[in-house]
């Protein structure tokens, strides 16, 4: 299959823990996320949402079915698809500058484009004046600044975020947010970005992908539609509240649905 | 001030070495008084034999210990790197680590001779394994997300094992060289002890058999305070280089 963009063609995984019987952790999924779209992959803890995305990174063998990018199904980790996590997976030895330098040494940048390229994202992130800062130095949010920028930093087409701001409080999650949104207006990109918070996946998706519970399925698929408003209008709108109302109800249930698995011990 | 206050006990204990043998608490012949083994000391300074013997036992703690530490660091890593290896290694581990690895000081001697060589194998033995377990124990905690952070910016496995891994593994590794540091002095005098010739292990049991106690203590305190002020030493090149744990 051609064509641009992401497409997972019914895409299984089987979860083998060291000790216990495998658990089937994705059930034929398939999806496509178009070019520079923002997709939300929404749903319950444990429903496969992050395994879903290492695939795509490369970081796990797809096993079951194909998941292709541009038509060039993924084999790897690539530079290509940059990733963010939820713990921010910076290098504690390094300085805020020497981790986002780190990815431009790797893509063999000559020094002087490097050096420059490492502080137009230091300031694109606003951490001006923190660039010899190590990681233990810095708050939540600051980290997660850095993580983007590093990210960012080596040009990838798709960007990929695992529950980025889940670690941090309400309000430097609502700033990350409208951060988010301004630097994708500056620099688009595909992202696909996995969280379990229903707000957060209507305020900056175009479409949100509702997951099942365990095995995790493509439940349904709510186009958002903002119509090129400013974030912050759409919040206002009743669309908006509607849509995540309905998403709450959705998600809800899988998650009761998930935890009733808990207790039954599977 | 507040070092002197923190040392106080220590110096309790010297005031108490050179009293309680004066005053008769404590047998004279078993235990000199501080300022008898303070001249036998000086002595023993003056002649060179401190000296020589103090060169000898730390050339040979030295080698040891680097060894046992590159080696031992090595290993542990790439065991927690390469599945295979672990299988292969890991059960020895396991088994070896209990043994006094004193008691191959005489396999040694048979294997290298009486001399240099036993006693550097003999401190290298000693400090392997404790740097195998820790750099392991190192190298398996590493976040699988940084990994695939490196992996994603486009580095190389191989890459990843220097320049992730490694970083990683660093406090474990740095701890673990600790205890192989204060293994290393064990092994350095308990071999000289058995091999003899040279070394301040060697001067402290020559000294002790031809029953000149107050320069056998000397021999002893001389090599406590080498340990401790290698050890001072040491932790402070670890707390530099770690700095950026805050």
């Amino acid at each position: 299959m051609a064509g641009t963009g992401i497409a997972f063609e019914t895409v299984s995984h089987t979860y083998r823990p060291a000790r216990g019987r495998p658990v089937l952790a994705l059930d034929q999924v398939s999806l496509t996320v178009r070019d520079r779209e923002f997709l939300a992959l929404l749903g319950p803890s444990g429903c496969g949402k992050s395994t879903l995305l290492y695939l795509l990174g490369g970081f796990l063998p797809v096993e079951t079915g194909r998941i292709s990018v541009d038509g060039t199904p993924v084999t790897g980790p690539g530079p290509d698809r940059g990733i963010v996590f939820q713990n921010f997976a910076l290098f504690p030895w390094k300085t805020v500058k020497q981790n986002i330098l780190y990815g431009l040494e790797k893509q063999r940048l000559p020094k002087p484009e490097r050096e420059k390229r490492a502080q137009e994202f230091i300031d694109l992130v606003h951490l001006t004046g923190f660039e010899d800062s190590y990681p233990s130095q810095l708050s939540g949010g600051m980290k997660q600044r850095v993580a983007i920028a590093r990210t960012l930093a080596i040009d990838p087409a798709i960007l990929l975020m695992d529950e980025p701001f889940g670690a941090l409080d309400a309000q430097t999650r609502g700033l990350m947010h409208e951060e988010l949104l301004g630097i994708m207006e500056r620099r688009p990109k595909t992202v696909v970005f996995v969280t379990h918070d229903v707000r957060e996946a209507v305020y900056l998706a175009d479409r949100v992908a509702v997951m099942s519970a365990r095995p995790g399925r493509i439940k349904e698929i709510v186009e958002i539609g903002r119509d090129g408003r400013p974030a912050a209008e759409v919040v206002k709108s009743r669309e908006f509240t509607e849509k995540v109302d309905h998403l709450w109800d959705s998600v809800r249930k899988e998650a009761l649905l998930a935890q009733s698995q808990k207790s039954d011990g599977a | 001030m507040r070092a002197l206050w923190r040392y106080a006990p220590i110096l309790l204990l010297l005031l108490l070495w050179e009293v309680a043998p004066r005053l008769g608490f404590i047998d004279p012949d078993s235990v000199p008084p501080l300022s008898k083994v303070a001249v036998a000391w000086w002595s023993l300074l003056r002649s060179g034999d401190l000296a020589s013997n103090g060169l000898s036992s730390l050339e040979n703690l030295l080698a040891g210990l680097a060894l046992g530490v590159v080696v031992g660091a090595a290993l542990g890593v790439l065991m927690a790197w390469y599945r295979p290896l672990d299988h292969l290694v890991h059960p020895l581990v396991r088994a070896l680590y209990p043994m006094p690895k004193s008691a191959l000081i005489p396999v040694m001697i048979l294997w290298l001779g009486l001399g240099s060589a036993s006693k550097i194998a003999s401190i290298f033995i000693g400090c392997l394994l404790p740097m195998v377990l820790s750099s392991y124990n190192g190298a398996r905690g590493v976040d699988r997300t940084l990994i695939w952070s490196a992996l994603a910016a486009g580095a190389s496995r191989r890459a990843v094992l220097w320049e992730v891994v490694m970083p990683s593994a660093l406090p474990e590794i740095l701890a673990g060289t600790r205890n192989a540091l204060a293994l290393s002095f064990i092994l350095m005098v308990s071999s000289e002890f058995v091999i003899g010739q040279s070394g301040l292990g060697y001067l402290i049991s020559f000294l002790g058999e031809g029953g000149a106690y107050d320069a056998m203590f000397a021999g002893v305190l001389t090599v406590a305070v080498v340990g401790f002020l290698a050890d001072r030493a040491y932790l402070a090149i670890m707390r530099s280089a770690l700095a950026w744990r805050e």
